[in-house]
């Protein structure tokens, strides 16, 4: 059975050209770039050609970028960092939609005597400016906001937010593991101090992230030891993964208009049929600024799991924020901040496209989406025959 | 992704006597869209009082369904009594298993016969409700059923117990309470009581104190307001008295009615002093969702 892979939010396909390059770095090329010998020193400039393919995509001076081990590493080290170079300010602002590499380290920050503001948002996902500005005082170190949503795809203007947060004195961070490679980005023009990534999202293998520290920026070093990464963080550097980085960042570029064109036809595609051709089915987050690969439908009456399971037989990969997926008991705390409704969030699917789905891959979703659907719903008490 | 058994998988992708019966002898329901699975169970009889038919309807995940699925083929061919004596492991063994999260599916399973029985023989209440105590309000567990399952499952640990009856798994305020269910009702088979943990033997010196009311606030009050989007904050400790201001939606929540000052209160006493009690902090807890100055 073929296997249609629509969690490309969760992880990517490593890109074939990507792999090419990495290859020989394993069993030839294996030298440390800190070595005196050619051997290693040559895989210096390997680093630094991934370093400024990376800045290519970002917009930004390759000095800016530090290689880390994914997009955790990174949120990690960004607020962390940041609170350690500002010891005397006590204040942080998020919001309640962060993925947990940021949620998870503003709550624990709780415990060593932070306040932490969480920021709401609206029933379409959407941030209140209003909000944000009213919050951020004398004492605030620190304004970490994502740019686009893991579950909604929901994208917020950080352009604007770092621009107003900048502007009062206060360090701005973005995790951006969704957005690199699918939105375009120039930070040379924009007011972001640090920027998350994380390479298996485009199609660079995991085990790799970056993050972007603009010059000037205090940051204390997250990893002691060698030199490496400017003394940031330290520890050889993982070659065969930012060198696969590097060019996956170089294809992203190449290919960002695609994404926002032909995976976006397709995406809408998809989204279009199945909220048409199903019943009681709706749409979460903002359908305008959203990222144009990623689409999260709530199907009412029916549970996320059993649709994935339903899904996966017919081998379609795609992901729910429901309950029973995550182990927990409670669902999707996105969903839940935008106020989606319990009923409809224990049934809500993500689907998130790449460059490599095809439209007959959406044709063929489309095909079974309802008949899943409505298999369901035979079952289901809740809807009356 | 779970490991389900091939005969879960089998009973979900090809579940058995769905549906509902008409003029069924029994009915029984339980769950809700908002836990995210419920199931509704009805059956009939025969003239020597044997299950003739039984049909369900579940909204649920996999596991849910398939447990659905088994059940009604369980039960047909028993007379009640013989119906009554299933357990929540019987239809978890029929399955070859279920993962530990998942055996609360089990559980709803076997609340569900128990309801239609009763409705058939009392011909009251259809629906699986509430006996005694309510220990976990985010789910509705009583007491009576927490120490079912752990009788019936034999659980040690507050995590066995979430799975299978889902106590617990929300807020997490009720931890302690399940902790010592499960103390109490294993201590009783090995026939011991056990000790209640020691407290603080010497006196706290002030620092020491506030660090224990600080931490006892992060790792077992904090967590549970969280878990309902809310907050709270240690502002003073002027000798036994701790004051506090809760945040967020701790002030509109539901669980408003056991007084979250209350279960602080009780907490701290637990883990810190005996000597402790809680005044809440009105004036800064009156700021709108997680606003501070």
């Amino acid at each position: 059975m073929k296997t249609i892979y629509f969690d490309n939010n969760a992880t990517t396909k490593v890109a074939e050209e990507v792999l090419e390059e990495m290859k020989p770095l394993f069993c030839e090329l294996y030298g440390n770039p800190s070595s005196m010998h050619t051997f290693g020193g040559q895989i210096g400039r390997k680093i630094r050609k991934a370093r400024e393919q990376v800045a290519g995509l970002l917009g930004c001076d390759p000095s800016e970028i530090i290689f880390t081990s994914c997009g955790t590493e990174s949120d990690n080290a960004a607020v962390k960092g940041t609170l350690a170079a500002a010891p005397n300010k006590r204040k942080v602002i998020t919001t309640r939609v962060e993925h947990p590499a940021v949620l998870a380290v503003c709550r624990e920050l709780e415990n060593h005597g932070y306040t932490v503001v969480e920021l709401s948002v609206d029933k379409q996902g959407r941030l209140d400016m209003a909000e944000l500005e009213e919050q951020i005082d004398d004492d605030t170190v620190l304004v970490t906001i994502m740019y686009a949503n893991n579950e909604t795809g929901v994208v917020f203007p950080i352009d604007k937010i770092a621009e107003l947060v900048t502007t009062r004195g206060v360090v701005f961070h973005t995790d951006a593991v969704q957005a690199v490679g699918k939105i375009p980005l120039n930070l040379s023009k924009s007011s972001i101090d640090l920027l998350s990534l994380s390479g298996h999202k485009l199609h660079a293998p995991k085990g790799i992230g970056a993050l972007y520290v603009r010059k000037g920026t205090r940051l204390a070093p997250f990893m002691l030891g060698g030199h490496q990464e400017a003394g940031k963080r330290a520890g050889t550097e993982n070659v065969p993964g930012i060198v696969g980085l590097g060019v996956a960042c170089e294809l992203a570029a190449k290919n960002i208009k695609e994404e926002n064109d032909r995976v976006k036809y397709l995406r809408d595609k998809l989204e279009n049929a199945i909220l048409e051709q199903c019943p009681d089915s709706m749409l979460n987050g903002d359908k305008e600024n959203r990222l144009p690969n990623t689409s999260n439908i709530s199907f009412e009456f029916i549970e996320g799991e059993a649709i994935l399971l339903m899904l996966d037989k017919y081998g379609i990969c795609a992901s729910s924020g429901s309950a029973c997926t995550s182990g927990s008991l409670e669902p999707s705390h996105v969903l839940r901040a935008m106020g989606v409704p319990f009923t409809a969030a224990h049934g809500s699917i993500r689907f998130s496209l790449s460059r490599y789905n095809t439209e007959e891959e959406v044709y063929y979703t489309i095909e079974k989406m309802p008949e899943i659907v409505n298999r369901l719903r035979e079952l289901s008490p809740f809807v009356a025959k | 992704m779970w490991e389900y058994t091939d005969k879960v998988k089998e009973h979900f992708f090809n579940p058995r006597n769905v549906g509902e019966i008409k003029d069924p002898d029994g009915t029984g329901e339980v769950g809700s869209l908002a836990c995210g699975d419920a199931l509704k169970l009805t059956f009939k009889l025969d003239k020597n009082g044997k299950i003739a038919d039984a049909k369900f309807k579940t909204f649920g995940c996999a596991s849910a369904i398939a447990t659905s699925s088994v059940l009604t083929d369980m039960i047909k061919g028993l007379t009640l009594e013989e119906a009554a004596k299933i357990t929540n492991r019987d239809i978890a063994n029929y399955l070859g298993g279920l993962p530990e999260q998942k055996m609360h599916c089990s559980v709803m399973g076997r609340e569900a016969l128990e309801a239609a029985i009763e409705n058939y023989r009392t011909g009251g209440r259809k629906k699986h409700e509430l006996e005694g105590n309510v220990v976990c309000t985010c789910f509705g567990v009583t007491e009576n059923e927490i120490e079912r399952v752990i009788r019936e499952n034999d659980l040690t640990t507050v995590e066995q117990v979430t799975n299978y009856c889902k106590a617990g798994g929300g807020c997490g305020g009720c931890q302690g309470q399940i902790e010592k269910l499960i103390e109490k009702i294993q201590g009783d088979k090995a026939g011991q009581v056990i000790e209640p943990a020691p407290r603080w033997a010497s006196k706290l010196t002030n620092i020491q104190k506030i660090q224990l009311i600080q931490q006892t606030i992060n790792e077992q009050i904090r967590p549970a307001l969280r878990a309902h989007g809310g907050n709270i904050e240690l502002i003073d400790v002027e000798g036994d008295k701790v004051i506090v201001a809760f945040r967020g939606m701790c002030a509109q929540c539901h669980l408003a009615e056991f007084t979250m000052k209350d279960v602080v209160e009780a907490k701290l006493r637990e883990f810190v002093s005996d000597e402790l009690f809680v005044e809440e902090d009105r004036e800064s807890a009156q700021q709108p969702h997680n606003h501070r100055e």
